[in-house]
């Protein structure tokens, strides 16, 4: 049946062209809705096509691990609801859930986007663990890029809690006070099937892909993170170009994130 | 002492403003979104489809199965863990107790009828609004249903009894008066119930009453669904 849908696919990549009408660099139209839920410290949607993603911020007050007590935490945990698609079922994090948590969150740690240094309150004693949830609510494709750009913008969006007597974290009363945040890690997903190279595939696409790469990049072009998938080898000269039309839909993202 | 006035300044009998919407995820079968105040709830439908593992299968019918998840941001306070717990399987549990008695799924043997609830966003009242949002889903999905179903919870608030309680009256106990929160879903034709949970405290006469009033603001809340799917399916808007 996939080698079925495959060929249809192919078919049509073979003429410049996917189900959707799109040329295979063409990207979908993309919205960002900030504070889209009071109960987290951050929130934000992201829409690209049919695809949404939702991510919220929860900020609390920890002790620092013993062996890095000038470090805050950060976590970013990826839930894919049987809500969002036939394909997931209920339970623990599967592999998929896993890689979209891991190449999100490399990208905003390696980015140093957040430096876990500025989220020490008490050096040795306590510090802010910020933990970042991504829940797909629609998934028609591209979860990768939708996922960083939610997470990204949640992050944005967030207010410190203020800190209790007891020193816990306050979320009735918040601060105005921001994240402080560096760089603005996006990651863009590129497909290969057969002998085209697209972004922001479709569900369908991915079903058939060849292999594909992530590319994490920040404001300035450089490579945050990487993430290669698929059972096909890329060329050398394949990844360069994969890399340049990453960066430049990184920036067509990053205009996204204005408010 | 009566409680006189409410929090937010809502008559007794008055509901947190609502806003219903049906086929929000368009990858399900059925979908709709339910808001409430700020309780936000998606339910998504999938089915009937296979249903696996095996056993759980019925040659006589098909099968619903529900699940209700806050999603970890959604909480008062700390982040909730992923996974569900206690709370959240008994909610599931009563969310398909709720439904069941509009679906006939003899047509549908071996399969399964999966209801997805997520919680965004929550200040009380999160199974109800689950259950709001679920029937809309299920007739999103054209799953043939003998009536609807809607959900609120009503209370008793120090003496008074009121609909669809929040956060902050939840709380609103004191050392002589109780506070009894007791969530209801109606099918709306027959007036009878299909959800009946109550924690706290509250006498016969009162329940009566307090049930007496969650029937007549379940019919109002079955309005605003029938209005969402019209909006959807007729284009009529709301």
């Amino acid at each position: 049946m996939i080698t079925e849908q495959k060929q249809h696919v192919l078919a049509y990549l073979n003429k410049g062209l996917r189900y959707d009408g799109r040329k295979p660099l063409d990207y979908r139209n993309v919205t960002i809705e900030y504070g889209i839920t009071k109960s987290a410290e951050g929130s934000a949607r992201v829409r690209i096509g049919d695809t949404e993603v939702i991510a919220g911020v929860k900020m609390s007050v920890e002790k620092p691990y013993p062996d890095t007590p000038d470090k805050g935490n950060l976590m970013v945990n990826a839930e894919l609801r049987p809500l969002a698609s036939p394909k997931f079922e209920t339970g623990p994090p599967g592999d998929q859930a896993i890689e979209l948590a891991r190449v999100v969150d490399r990208g905003i740690r390696e980015s140093e986007a957040i430096n876990v240094h500025d989220l020490v309150i008490k050096s040795g004693e306590m510090v802010w663990s910020v933990m970042i949830d991504i829940i797909p609510i629609n998934d028609a494709g591209n979860l990768f890029d939708a996922a960083g750009l939610a997470a990204l913008a949640a992050l944005r969006d967030a207010r410190m809690p203020g800190i209790t007597a007891l020193n816990k974290a306050d979320y009735d009363n918040r601060t105005d006070k921001k994240l402080p945040l560096k760089h603005e890690p996006i990651p863009v997903t590129v497909l290969k099937v057969g002998n085209t190279l697209l972004v922001d595939p479709l569900s369908d696409e991915e079903d058939v892909v060849d292999a594909r790469l992530t590319v994490c990049s920040t404001e300035d072009g450089s490579l945050a993170a990487l993430q290669k998938g698929g059972e096909h080898p890329f060329t050398i000269e394949e990844i360069d170009q994969i890399i340049g039309i990453a960066q430049e839909n990184a920036k067509m993202l990053r205009s996204k994130l204005a408010r | 002492m009566p409680y006189p006035k409410r929090f937010d300044g809502r008559k007794f009998d008055e509901t947190r403003p609502i806003v219903a919407k049906v086929g929000v995820i368009p990858r399900a079968d059925g979908s709709a979104m339910f808001k409430i105040g700020n309780t936000v709830a998606y339910a998504a439908v999938y089915g009937p489809r296979n249903l696996h593992p095996k056993f759980m299968q019925d040659p006589k019918t098909g099968i619903l199965r529900c699940d209700y998840n806050m999603l970890p941001f959604s909480g008062h306070g700390e982040r909730v863990r992923p996974g569900g717990g206690r709370r959240a399987r008994e909610i599931s549990m009563v969310t398909e107790n709720a439904l069941r008695p509009i679906l006939d799924l003899r047509e549908y043997p071996n399969t399964v009828v999966d209801v997805f609830i997520d919680l965004p966003q929550t200040d009380a009242g999160t199974r109800c609004a689950g259950i709001t949002a679920a029937a809309m889903a299920l007739a999103d999905a054209g799953i043939e249903m003998k009536d609807m179903v809607a959900a609120v919870a009503v209370g008793n608030v120090q003496g008074s009894i009121i609909a669809d309680l929040t956060y902050d009256e939840e709380q609103n106990k004191t050392e002589t008066e109780g506070v009894a929160d007791i969530p209801v879903a109606f099918m709306p034709n027959s007036g009878k119930v299909t959800l009946l949970q109550m924690d706290g405290k509250v006498g016969r006469a009162e329940l009566k009453k307090a049930l007496e009033l969650g029937r007549e603001v379940c019919k109002k809340i079955a309005e605003i669904q029938k209005a969402a799917l019209r909006a959807k399916y007729m284009g009529e808007s709301q």
